[in-house]
């Protein structure tokens, strides 16, 4: 089948032509514009960051040779030829990976509470009055943006090194966070259920608990178990400055160059963030169904 | 009000046992979950050392430090610290650039509507998954034995650990995109090539540039911690600023931290609301 395809007269196509060359030179124009801010903002970024290629390529090799070493055992033969070597250290490592899930748990139960306690007062259809809302979002931005180690620095000083600092600086970001995530699930439920309870007279309280607490528990227990598996990887490097779990040890693992120690320790924290990946996952899909994963 | 008949409700009861006698595992679950949940956490309190004396010293002594830190007072290292936060910025944008750049064709490689083969596919996940398992800190302790404490060990510190989660987003974003442009292209005489290019780079770039501009701000964060083991930035002067217990400016740090990742926060959202429209930046 042909069909006739009209062909505009010679006129009336150059002005056509010429008003799309100028729609796309102006896209492109603006598409350049934006590529010559992004790479001069890079260009400034890396002065700024003293970044040195040749340092770079001189050490890139040690890049690659740092992760042949932590892979050697000290009587040059690969570990994996000798678990029992390589892996020395297990008793005193799962007791630290211990202590770093038990951090995270309890940190991250405490943070829940928290949240729980705050969240109805931070979500605009349930709270009381509006300055006592716009408190306890700044307070809860606070909290979140801050970084959990910084928090650990300084409870460090206050409460002295342990794990009790890094409990508790993981509890004040997990508040952070789930306050945000929990208030935004109070924002989304169906609000006809807590008018229905109002129209009985019960206090605010109440309405909460029957109207809403039943709407939103299931996402509430989804971010929680989420933020327990951030909080697995968090609670590995609170050792750094000093506030229990494993990251201690790794650290001067690092350091003193006990390279195998080193690939032992990644390995047991690598498999751990794993497994906890997949309970909590299976969990939250078992609890909560497909939507329960969001 | 009517009232159901008494035979109705027998009925009913009948018919959804489940409803008005549930079996007692199922009534008894959520308060045993409890219970555990709250017996694990006692079993924390005690292992991990919480005692009310020393909670009570220490929120004293968190009372104390608090005072200290009012005013936020730079003293004078003003410029000093105006520098590290102009390094912090540049570690988060170098970073999360290369990061991109190099996460782009490996999440190709693991994304199941380009490689359909599981056994290609699994190792190159697998990878991701455990850089992604390894915290930036780590990263950053790793590179400083490489390339020596500073800036520059930072930004790779950043880079790894984004590569590992960019390579995962970006391999989503590719597979939820629409195969008919793909379909398209292949019928008009395009190799594998041209099909990537062509059909499904339009479709993604717009995620993924959103999902880089998402990772700068919050990378933002990470860079102001990575200081705190020695790869500059404002972290750097953070730690050595509370290791000598200097409280004001340690405040006028905290705040500088906090005043930086609101702008990057509002410039980032303004950048993806331009690239991707309103509906998405949610």
């Amino acid at each position: 089948m042909t069909t006739a395809v009209s062909i505009l007269p010679e006129h009336q196509l150059a002005v056509l032509n010429a008003a799309y060359r100028k729609a796309v030179a102006r896209k492109r124009l603006r598409g350049a514009l934006a590529a010559t801010v992004f790479f001069a903002a890079l260009l400034v970024a890396a002065i700024g960051a003293e970044v040195n290629l040749k340092t770079f390529f001189t050490y890139f090799g040690n890049f690659v040779s740092y992760f042949d070493r932590i892979f050697t055992l000290e009587d040059h033969t690969r570990v994996w030829t000798n678990f029992g070597e390589w892996f020395w250290g297990w008793r005193q490592w799962l007791k630290l990976l211990g202590e770093t899930i038990l951090i995270s748990y309890v940190g991250t139960l405490i943070g829940s509470v928290l949240a729980f306690a705050l969240n109805f007062l931070a979500a605009e259809n349930t709270s009381p009055t509006p300055w006592l809302r716009f408190a306890v979002r700044r307070a809860l931005e606070f909290a979140r943006t801050v970084p959990g180690i910084v928090f650990a620095l300084i409870f460090v000083i206050a409460f002295g090194l342990g794990p009790m600092a890094g409990v508790l600086a993981i509890a004040i970001h997990s508040t952070g966070a789930l306050g945000k995530q929990f208030s935004e699930i109070v924002e989304n439920a169906d609000m006809k259920p807590v008018e229905g309870v109002r129209s009985t007279g019960a206090s605010w309280i109440s309405c909460m608990r029957f109207a809403l607490l039943p709407q939103v528990a299931a996402g509430y227990a989804s971010y929680a178990l989420l933020r327990f598996e951030i909080n697995v990887r968090e609670a590995s490097v609170m050792g750094f400055v000093g506030a229990g779990g494993i990251g201690q040890e790794l650290v001067v693992a690092i350091r003193k160059f006990y390279y195998s120690d080193v690939s032992a320790i990644l390995v047991t924290i690598i498999v751990t963030v794993f497994v906890i990946d997949i309970v909590t996952g299976w969990l939250r899909g078992r609890l909560f169904g497909k939507d329960g994963r969001a | 009000m009517t009232r159901l008949l008494a035979q109705d409700s027998d009925d009913l009861r009948a018919r959804y046992p489940h409803v008005f006698s549930p079996p007692v595992t199922s009534r008894l679950a959520t308060p045993v979950v409890l219970l555990a949940a709250l017996g694990i956490f006692v079993f924390g309190l005690v292992d991990l050392d919480f005692s009310p004396s020393r909670l009570l010293s220490g929120l004293h002594q968190l009372g104390w430090i608090t005072l200290m830190m009012i005013p936020p007072d730079p003293g004078s290292s003003l410029p000093a610290y105006l520098a590290a936060l102009g390094e912090t910025l540049s570690i988060a944008l170098l970073g999360t650039t290369v990061a991109a750049v190099f996460a782009l064709p490996i999440s190709l490689l693991a994304a199941r509507n380009i490689v359909p083969s599981n056994i290609f596919r699994f190792p190159v996940r697998r990878l991701l998954d455990s850089i992604r398992g390894v915290d930036t800190l780590i990263w950053a302790l790793v590179w400083i034995n490489v390339v020596g404490l500073g800036p520059f060990a930072g930004v790779l510190a950043i880079a790894v650990a984004d590569f590992g989660a960019f390579g995962k987003l970006f391999s989503e974003a590719i597979e939820a995109a629409d195969r008919k442009q793909v379909e398209g292209i292949r019928a008009a005489g395009g190799n594998a090539l041209h099909e990537i290019r062509f059909g499904l780079m339009p479709q993604v770039l717009p995620v993924i540039a959103g999902q880089v501009l998402y990772f700068i701000e919050s990378n933002t964060r990470s860079a102001t911690i990575i200081g705190i083991v020695g790869a500059g930035g404002i972290g750097l002067q953070l730690a050595e600023q509370i290791r000598v217990l200097e409280w004001q400016k340690v405040s006028f740090l905290i705040l500088m931290i906090l005043v930086a990742v609101a702008a990057i926060d509002w410039i980032s959202g303004k950048l993806r609301f331009a690239i991707i429209g309103k509906r998405a930046v949610a």
